[in-house]
Order: C-alpha cells, then structure tokens, then sequence
C-alpha cells in the first residue's frame, strides 16, 4: 500500500503566522490575543506594522493558552499571569537542560 | 464500550449539585492538567477528569448518562435499546467508539438536529503526537511512519474509530522539544469543515556519546594528563565524520573545546557546535615503566595544584 506522504511546517521563529491563524490554531478569539498583546506575553514580529504576524514558536504556548481557558476557566488576567510563569518554567527548563548536557557522563 | 464511574472519577456523590461537582472538578484539574501538572499520568488523568465535568454539568447529559445504569468502573456494557433516541436522536455506532466519544456524539447529535441537507460546518480535531528520532535522523531529515486511530463521522453523521497511516517528511533541523505542524492530518472535518492539524513533537533519542542541548552538542573528551600537559592533536567524531580537534598545552579539565558549526542543523540553514568537555583520565593499572615515570615527575616538579588554598584561608581571615 502506497502511503500518502504528508510535508511538515517547522513552529520556529522563522515560520510567521497571521493573526487570524493564530486565533484558529489556538482557538482564542482575535479579542483575546489583543488582550494578551497587551498584557506583554504575546508579542507581535512587528509591534508597530500594519498587519500583524507571530512567530511560529509561539503557536505552541497560545495552544496551551486556548487549553488553560477552556479547562480552568481562567480569566485575562489570570491567563496572561499563568503564560508568564509558564514561560518562566520553560526558560529555566531549558538553562537545566544546558547544564545537564555539560556534565560528565562518567566521572573521570 | 467499557463503563467510567464518571462520579467516581470526580470524587462526588451521585446526587452532587452542580456546584459540588464543579468545585470538584476545578480542584482536579489545577491538580491534572497537562499544561501546568509534571504529573506523568497527568494527561491520562485529566482527560478522564475533563470527560467527567463535561458529561456531569450539563443536565441533559447527565440524565443520560445516569440512564446508562450502575456498572463497575472497567465493566463491558451496552447503552439501553432506546437510549439513543432518547437522548437528542444522536446516532452512534456501538461497539467502536468509548463513553467519552458516545457523549461528543451525543451533544454535536443535539446541536445539529436535522443536520441532513444542513450546512453546519465542523472543522476536524487538532492532535498531537510524539516522534521520536535519533540524532543522525534530526540532522539528515527523516520520514516517520505515523499511525493514529481517530474517531471520524461517517456520511450518516455516526461516530467510528478510524485508522489512519501516513509518513510524515520531518525536514533536517529538528531539536529535542521543536513541534511541526501537518496541516489537515487530525480529524476529518464534518460536513465540509476543514480537516483539523496534527502537530509532532519531536523526541530525541539518547545518543551514546553526545548530549543535546538546543543544537549544540556536548561530548566528553578523555585526556591523558601528558596529552593535556604538552597539547595534543586528537580525533573527534562528529555526526559528519571524525575531525581533527588541536587541543592546547596546559588543558585542564573542564575546559570546553568548540567545534564550530559541527552540532545539529537548524531549519534556517546555519548550525550549532560541538562542544568537547576536557577529561582528565589517568590509567587505573600502571605499568612498571609508566610508575617509574610518574615517579620521576613527582620527584622533579613543583607544581602544586593547591597553592590558593593557604591564601584564600588567609584573606577569608582577615575580612571576617
């Protein structure tokens, strides 16, 4: 049987999305992606052009964003201070990461 | 289809008023919920949790549900023969679908009463699934065979599980982490809607010998204490091959030497390093010869590692 071969999208800085598909990949209303524009944890490629457009790194946490709404109910305000520490976590799981991979794996 | 004990699941009594079980609810999911728990089970849990909630605070459903009976949580059962009728004409098709599914059914049966000829649109389900890769895989690009079992609306407006298989192109750039997006591989939308995506998210395997970090590599670099003494050049295996690395005299461990450019693609066609972590390994057994020799450099140097140790001491003493 012949597989259909499917191409991916790489969600990285370099891929940028409309507004109107990161509102349909998150499910959050265009309304409420200004609202977190606002609050300072989502950041447009260009803050002051026309038409505004995301870096595919952040579709990811916009999703959980959409997820984190409909599941806890959380409010604007509650939901851009939940992004915030998120963000917070994975910046420091990463620097973890850094520094896990410059351990010797045997001691010497 | 197996039976949930959905009350169970929520922890309240089958007569809970709808703010029992919603208070319950939130308190499970702060506790469950993927995005914020490190809980390994937590997804599992959560969606059994959010299954529970959605069936539990609608009244209709609820009823429903409740008309399912009493079974053991686990325990094989069959809805009654008039319940779908019952409850909003939602179709179902028995056997291949789980109680979460039969009350999706149920609600979009509800909502779209008389859907035939209607033009309600559905887009299809977004998923997300794991790839996991090796290193080589994420440096030369890879195609992943993908299999997912989807549930799927047949031309009648019924639910079924669905098999779908197909390769996914995962292009060369991938780190540990990074997500892909295939756009109209998740669930078949309904009634013209679009298909909905499926996002990968790649998982490296271990490699032997290099750790991953972004991509950067870090590999570790057993020296002799002569090599890192008098400098040596060594060679070093790097996912293109083994290089020559030059290590300067008077290395010392822990030093990181850069292989510029000799890490993991990136998508935008640059790369990350290698980075080679300096070990110093001295042999365990000694030959006569290599006893006599170390002996001799014992006798005849002065170097002394440990020279700070006195005069740190000393100038703690003298600030406190």
């Amino acid at each position: 049987m012949k597989l259909e071969q499917a191409d991916a999208v790489w969600l990285d800085a370099n891929h940028e999305f409309s507004f109107a598909e990161l509102a349909r990949f998150s499910g959050l209303s265009e309304a409420e992606l200004r609202e977190l524009v606002d609050y300072g944890v989502l950041t447009p490629t260009d803050p002051q052009g026309g038409e505004w457009t995301f870096g595919g790194d952040i579709v990811v946490t916009m999703q959980a964003a959409g997820r984190l709404r409909d599941d806890l109910e959380l409010e604007p305000q509650a939901l851009a201070l939940a992004l915030t520490l998120i963000g917070r976590i994975r910046e420091l799981e990463a620097q973890l990461r850094g520094l896990r991979a410059q351990l010797p794996r045997r001691p010497p | 289809m197996k039976y949930k004990d959905y009350y169970q699941v929520l922890g309240v009594e089958r007569d809970a008023d709808i703010d029992a079980i919603k208070k319950a609810y939130r308190r499970l999911a702060h506790k469950y919920h993927p995005d914020v728990s490190k809980d390994p089970a937590g997804e599992e849990k959560f969606k059994e949790i959010a299954d529970a909630y959605q069936t539990l605070k609608d009244p209709e459903k609820r009823a429903a549900y409740d008309q399912l009976g009493r079974h053991r949580p686990g325990q094989e059962f069959r809805p009654p023969p008039d319940w779908g009728k019952q409850f909003g004409d939602a179709p179902f098709s028995s056997d291949d679908i789980d109680l979460s599914e039969l009350f999706a059914g149920l609600s979009s049966g509800r909502r779209h009463a008389g859907r035939q000829g209607g033009t309600f649109k559905m887009p299809g389900q977004d998923y997300e699934v794991t790839a996991h890769i090796s290193l080589d895989d994420a440096a030369r690009g890879a195609t992943v065979d993908l299999n997912l079992t989807v549930p799927e609306y047949d031309e009648h407006g019924r639910l079924h599980r669905v098999e779908r298989s197909f390769k996914a192109r995962i292009p060369k750039g991938a780190t540990d982490g990074q997500r892909l997006r295939l756009r109209g591989k998740g669930g078949k939308g309904f009634n013209g809607g679009p298909d909905g995506d499926l996002y990968l998210n790649i998982a490296l395997h271990p490699h032997a010998l290099y750790r991953v970090s972004g991509h950067d590599l870090y590999l570790d670099l057993p020296l002799t204490p002569w090599e890192a003494a008098l400098g040596a050049v060594v060679e070093v295996p790097t996912l293109g091959g083994s290089v020559h690395l030059k290590v300067p005299p008077g290395t010392h461990a822990g030093q990181k030497l850069r292989l510029a450019r000799r890490g993991l693609p990136k998508p935008s066609a640059e790369e990350g390093d290698l980075f080679a972590i300096v070990q110093i390994v001295v042999p365990t057994v000694l030959s006569e010869r290599e006893r006599a020799l170390f002996k001799e450099l014992s006798d005849g140097s002065t170097f002394n590692p440990r020279g700070h140790f006195e005069q740190e001491m000393r100038n703690e003493a003298r600030t406190s």
